[in-house]
């Protein structure tokens, strides 16, 4: 990618779409799901061209109720996600889903195996399943994530879920492009729920602790709803008579979930439920409680504020992508990295310096460009 | 480091057809191909063809290999073959199959499009070899 002329750059234009890519989204669009597979192999490749076709498919996206699962290797999340994927088509659904797996850094390589737990949806070619490893970059994979699910949303899947081993930011990342996110916590991980603290608490709408019929659930399930409630702060307890509103959402009476949003129409508190993915159960009312979540978004009008902010964040990487890339060619002409460092080291210059005289030419480029 | 920088790797679909429970050398395979840099899916146990033909088309993979333990190749890899080129997916899919195989069923397995049938002892980077060789080339 590195010397080519990236059109993106040089105008400000949208990426042109060419007559070979513009027959794939017209394919995509008219339900070919050849042509749906073959656009999201393009946006993983990130070959380039599948900026045009992800530019062209924007306009068709936004009907699709976009569900993140995330949680720690074991939890069950690929059996979980193959049981609601079911309940969804029960009740008339399409349904995306991109599982997306690690990939070792060393050969590039990956057993993708979530798709082996998908045994209530094969041959339903309503379930678009679809395996992505985390190859490339930091950024890169939710950038790609999010590039694949408005594929599929453009496609018309009424429920993409995008299911992801919640291990690092990465991952994280990769979550945070859906509205509803879920994390999946496996009893008796008492260790578990304390690091759960560290970043995944705060992006987590819906606790579930699945292999509820395991020793320990209880208790697990008590330590989530204590930890959700002190997420919300002593001051909002006081300010919506916390106790009063709080007592039917106890794990021994999780029938209401649809009760949240009456109680606190501008507040989100995160349910925690419980299932047993292997036999479905609890698999209804988790579905309940990502419908109350989607529902409470919608009233809010939190879910404009929520794409507004992924948006930006999407242009951003993008344009610190371009941006980069006009820079790493301007390090290339400069005899490349390596060179420079061996002159820092011989003190003949200093990083600052090297990183000035690289981006001069850009600099001068938008000050005369500007006007 | 680019978020845009090109990514490209081979993608394969493993898959154990019909009802044969042997799957120690998918595994094997499976795990090979991850080493060679391959992304590898794979199917799980006793799949219908048409659950492969599901999954070789959402996944777009590039090479589809068909674990056949069981003696039923000359029924299974047709229906398989006939599905992808339902899905319009036939033409640039590199479609192996792994077992024991009579030689003249392997040539009517090549006749329908199978582009090559290894059978036990083959040398794993004999098979990694013929994929970086053969894999389609991508429009």
């Amino acid at each position: 990618m590195g010397g080519q002329k990236r059109d993106g750059s040089a105008t400000p234009r949208a990426p042109e779409l060419s007559g070979r890519d513009a027959e794939l989204v017209e394919e995509l669009l008219g339900g070919s799901h050849r042509a749906l597979a073959r656009v999201i192999t393009r946006i993983e490749d990130r070959a380039g061209g599948h900026r045009a076709i992800v530019s062209a498919l924007h306009e068709h996206t936004g009907g699709a109720d976009v569900i993140g699962i995330t949680g720690s290797p074991g939890a069950g999340k690929s059996t979980l996600v193959d049981k609601l994927a079911a309940a969804y088509r029960e009740r008339g659904d399409t349904v995306g889903v991109v599982a997306v797996d690690p990939s070792s850094p060393y050969t590039g390589g990956a057993v993708l195996g979530d798709r082996i737990r998908m045994g209530s949806n094969v041959g339903d070619m309503d379930v678009f399943f679809r395996s992505m490893s985390a190859r490339g970059q930091l950024g890169g994979l939710s950038m790609a994530t999010a590039d694949a699910v408005k594929a599929l949303d453009a496609f018309g899947k009424d429920v993409v879920v995008i299911e992801t081993v919640g291990a690092g930011q990465n991952e994280v990342d990769v979550v945070r492009t859906a509205d509803t996110v879920a994390v999946l916590v496996q009893p008796g991980s008492g260790d578990d729920v304390q690091t759960l603290k560290a970043g995944i608490l705060e992006i987590g709408d819906v606790f579930v602790v699945n292999k509820a019929d395991m020793d320990g659930a209880e208790r697990t399930l008590a330590e989530l709803e204590e930890m959700v409630h002190r997420r919300e702060g002593p001051t909002t307890g006081l300010d919506t008579g916390h106790h009063g509103f709080d007592a039917p959402e106890h794990p021994d009476d999780p029938e209401h979930p649809d009760d949240e949003s009456e109680a606190s129409p501008q507040e989100w508190t995160p349910e925690v439920l419980r299932t047993v993915a292997n036999t479905g159960e609890g698999v209804a009312d988790l579905i309940a409680a990502f419908d109350a979540h989607s529902a409470h978004l919608r009233e809010s009008g939190e879910i404009e504020a929520t794409k507004r902010r992924r948006y930006a964040e999407e242009i951003r990487t993008l344009v610190r992508s371009d941006v980069g890339a006009l820079a790493a060619d301007e390090i290339e002409r400069r005899g490349g990295v390596d060179r420079l460092a061996e002159a820092v080291r011989r003190r003949e210059t200093d990083p600052y310096s090297v990183a000035a005289e690289v981006v001069a030419p850009i600099v001068d480029c938008v000050e005369t460009g500007r006007e | 480091m680019s978020v845009e920088q090109e990514e490209r790797a081979i993608r394969c679909l493993v898959a154990k057809v019909g009802l044969d429970g042997h799957d120690r050398g998918a595994h094997v395979i499976a795990r090979a191909f991850r080493d060679a840099g391959f992304e590898v899916v794979y199917s799980g146990l006793h799949r219908a063809p048409e659950d492969i033909v599901q999954a070789a088309v959402q996944e777009d993979v590039d090479v589809l290999g068909i674990s056949i333990l069981s003696g039923a190749h000359n029924t299974l890899v047709p229906k398989v073959i006939e599905g992808l080129k339902e899905y319009d997916a036939f033409e640039d899919t590199l479609i192996l199959v792994g077992g024991i195989i009579p030689d003249d069923d392997e040539a009517e397995l090549k006749e329908l499009g199978v582009a090559e049938v290894f059978g036990p002892g083959t040398p794993m980077e004999e098979t990694i070899e013929f994929i970086r060789n053969n894999v389609p080339e991508r429009a």
